[in-house]
């Protein structure tokens, strides 16, 4: 068996893959944190439970009616998002003149709730959701084997981000909403419908998250907990990289997840608290964040 | 202030005589709980800074007083001195990297650190891993007063919260206090005014360590148990649900934010995980409605500050 640093290359390009993987997770959900955070100054607390939820309704349509992956990859953002969009339009919306603390404080609320909600329902073991037939088995690269299900999980997530990244920086939308974040007033006079913009911003940032917890449904247990732990390390994902910019969130999510695999392999002892040991050196060197501009 | 005099004497008239028809297991656990509220009251309602990982002091001056007191043999003041020293430690490492960030990445960060700590915790050898510290010897207060008497347990515990409350309370009111709220305020004219406003804020954040810090150590010698659910970012969300529910920025607030939030989970506790869900109701229903919380709304209502 071939070795690198006395790993053997299995283990470490096995690592390597898992990292990406949950590298994937970072990525879309610290973007959805980031393009949310950039208009509606709110840092979305629920983020992890919508990731959450994402997982249960694929979990929920393919038990209850029998609809499968491909369509919940579909549905589940959307069901999901409308819910966003209701939030927006009843809760947070009551609360942009006020402190942004406020924000916080009320999706912190709304993710107990919803977490305890599924809690009482599924207790805290995991349920299984299959893998889609088309994407199961694994490739022998030679120096490792790649099941095809997480090669899809990279690709559709390094898709979808770079699709945001696009829109948001390339195209009119997204210099409308890049116009709003900076100034919503002048916008407004400008003629474009603000508030809309606003709830179909949350829409779209909750509906990444519901999305991002379909693709992780087949590989982590469907669980209620699977959101709140991941949601304090995405926080961390954030803080790193600053949230002033798109490609600066998918890049730090990618890199932190591959980091993250590393260390499994070198040092597993450090594994769960590496994130956030490098957000300690980052503020200590980079306050403002890899990517972030001090305000 | 008359009014504030007023409601000091009903407070201690109220745990004087409450043990009297109430558990005063459940009486101490409702003082640690409004100890640690005040403590990150102090940060939040008057220095405006919010921590969302203010278990870390609970927790750690928790495992070190339990710690100390079992293993290295600690006399049970010494053991609560220590432990305190740990958060007061701690909060100035924290503190010096958390207040690099403003706001909602305050938050973030501090959230953030404890999460680390929650982790190391649960690797360590010497916390017990999920099982916690078990059976903490309580030990006689300054070798004289054996506090296996849930007596002089409860009056040990009710002095430590009125020295932590009345220290608060001076806080709130000396100059330092005043600055914080004008910091709280308007930054940018404090800043114009003078002050050093980072260092201000860095030592409400180390106060504020340490009193969370001596609840927690007096905590784990009442329940002779240091945790891991002192430590997890739930513990830091109750604080913050006790201080919105009673009051941020007020003085009582914290204090009867305590007593309902902890009698409310005594009376759910068998109803399981609905009483997270109960919780974070109560956050809703506060940041949407009730912004002022119970006693911001008793004071809003005489018109005094309470």
């Amino acid at each position: 068996m071939t070795e690198i640093f006395g790993i053997p290359t299995q283990a470490l390009f096995g690592q390597l893959l898992i990292g990406l993987i949950n590298g994937s997770f970072y990525a879309l959900l610290s973007l959805g944190l980031a393009v949310i955070f950039g208009l509606l100054n709110i840092i979305n607390f629920t983020h992890g439970a919508q990731y959450m939820l994402g997982a249960f309704c694929a979990y929920l349509l393919l038990n209850k009616l029998g609809v499968g992956y491909w369509w919940s990859l579909a549905a589940a953002p959307l069901i999901v998002g409308a819910l966003g969009v209701a939030i927006e339009r009843l809760m947070l919306k009551q609360l942009y003149k006020l402190d942004h603390l406020y924000g916080l404080l009320l999706t912190f609320g709304l993710a107990l709730i919803i977490q305890g909600v599924f809690r009482n329902e599924y207790g805290s073991s995991g349920q299984p959701y299959p893998i889609p037939q088309e994407l199961t088995g694994s490739r022998n690269l030679g120096f490792m084997f790649l099941p095809i299900y997480r090669a899809w999980v990279i690709v559709v997530s390094l898709v979808v981000c770079l699709g945001t990244w696009f829109v948001i920086e390339k195209t009119k939308l997204g210099a409308y909403l890049r116009a709003a974040t900076e100034n919503p007033q002048l916008v407004q006079a400008f003629g474009i419908n603000v508030p809309l913009m606003i709830t179909l911003t949350y829409g779209f940032g909750v509906a990444l998250a519901a999305f991002a917890g379909v693709m992780a449904a087949p590989i982590y247990q469907v669980s209620p907990q699977m959101g709140s732990d991941l949601i304090i390390v995405v926080f961390a994902v954030v803080v790193i990289g600053g949230m002033g910019s798109i490609m600066g969130s998918i890049l730090t999510g990618f890199g932190l997840g591959v980091i993250e695999g590393l260390t499994k392999v070198f040092y597993p002892e450090a594994s769960n608290t590496v994130i956030f040991i490098i957000m300690v050196l980052v503020l200590l060197v980079r306050p403002a964040g890899l990517f972030g501009a001090q305000k | 202030m008359r009014h504030q005099k007023i409601a000091f004497v009903l407070m201690v008239a109220f745990f004087a005589l409450a043990p009297l028809v109430l558990y005063p297991v459940f009486l101490m656990k409702v003082m640690c709980f409004a100890l640690f509220a005040c403590a990150f009251n102090l940060l939040i309602g008057f220095g405006g800074l919010l921590s969302f990982g203010h278990a870390m002091f609970l927790g750690t001056a928790g495992y070190a007083t339990a710690h100390a007191a079992k293993v290295w043999g600690f006399p049970t003041e010494l053991a609560i001195l220590f432990g305190t020293f740990c958060s007061f430690l701690l909060g100035i490492v924290t503190g010096a990297l958390a207040i690099r960030r403003q706001g909602i990445y305050f938050a973030m960060i501090t959230l953030a650190l404890a999460q680390m700590l929650f982790f190391f915790y649960l690797q360590a050898p010497f916390t017990g891993g999920e099982d916690g510290i078990q059976a903490v010897p309580r030990g006689r207060l300054f070798g004289l007063l054996d506090l296996g008497n849930i007596w002089n347990m409860y009056l040990t515990v009710a002095l430590v919260f009125l020295g932590g409350f009345l220290l608060v309370f001076r806080i709130i009111y000396s100059p330092f206090g005043h600055v914080l709220q004008a910091i709280r305020e308007n930054e940018p004219r404090a800043i114009s005014l003078g002050y050093n406003t980072t260092m201000y804020k860095f030592l409400a954040y180390v106060i504020s360590a340490t009193l969370a810090g001596l609840a927690g150590a007096t905590k784990a010698i009442v329940f002779q148990l240091a945790s891991l659910t002192d430590v997890h970012w739930t513990m830091s969300g109750e604080v913050v649900l006790i201080t919105l529910l009673g009051g941020m920025g007020t003085v009582f607030g914290p204090v009867v934010g305590a007593l309902v939030i902890i009698t409310m989970e005594n009376y759910l506790a068998q109803l399981g995980a609905w009483v997270t869900v109960v919780q974070g109701a109560i956050f809703v229903l506060c940041v949407l409605t009730f912004r002022r919380g119970i006693v911001g709304e008793i004071a809003n209502l005489i018109r005094k500050p309470l």
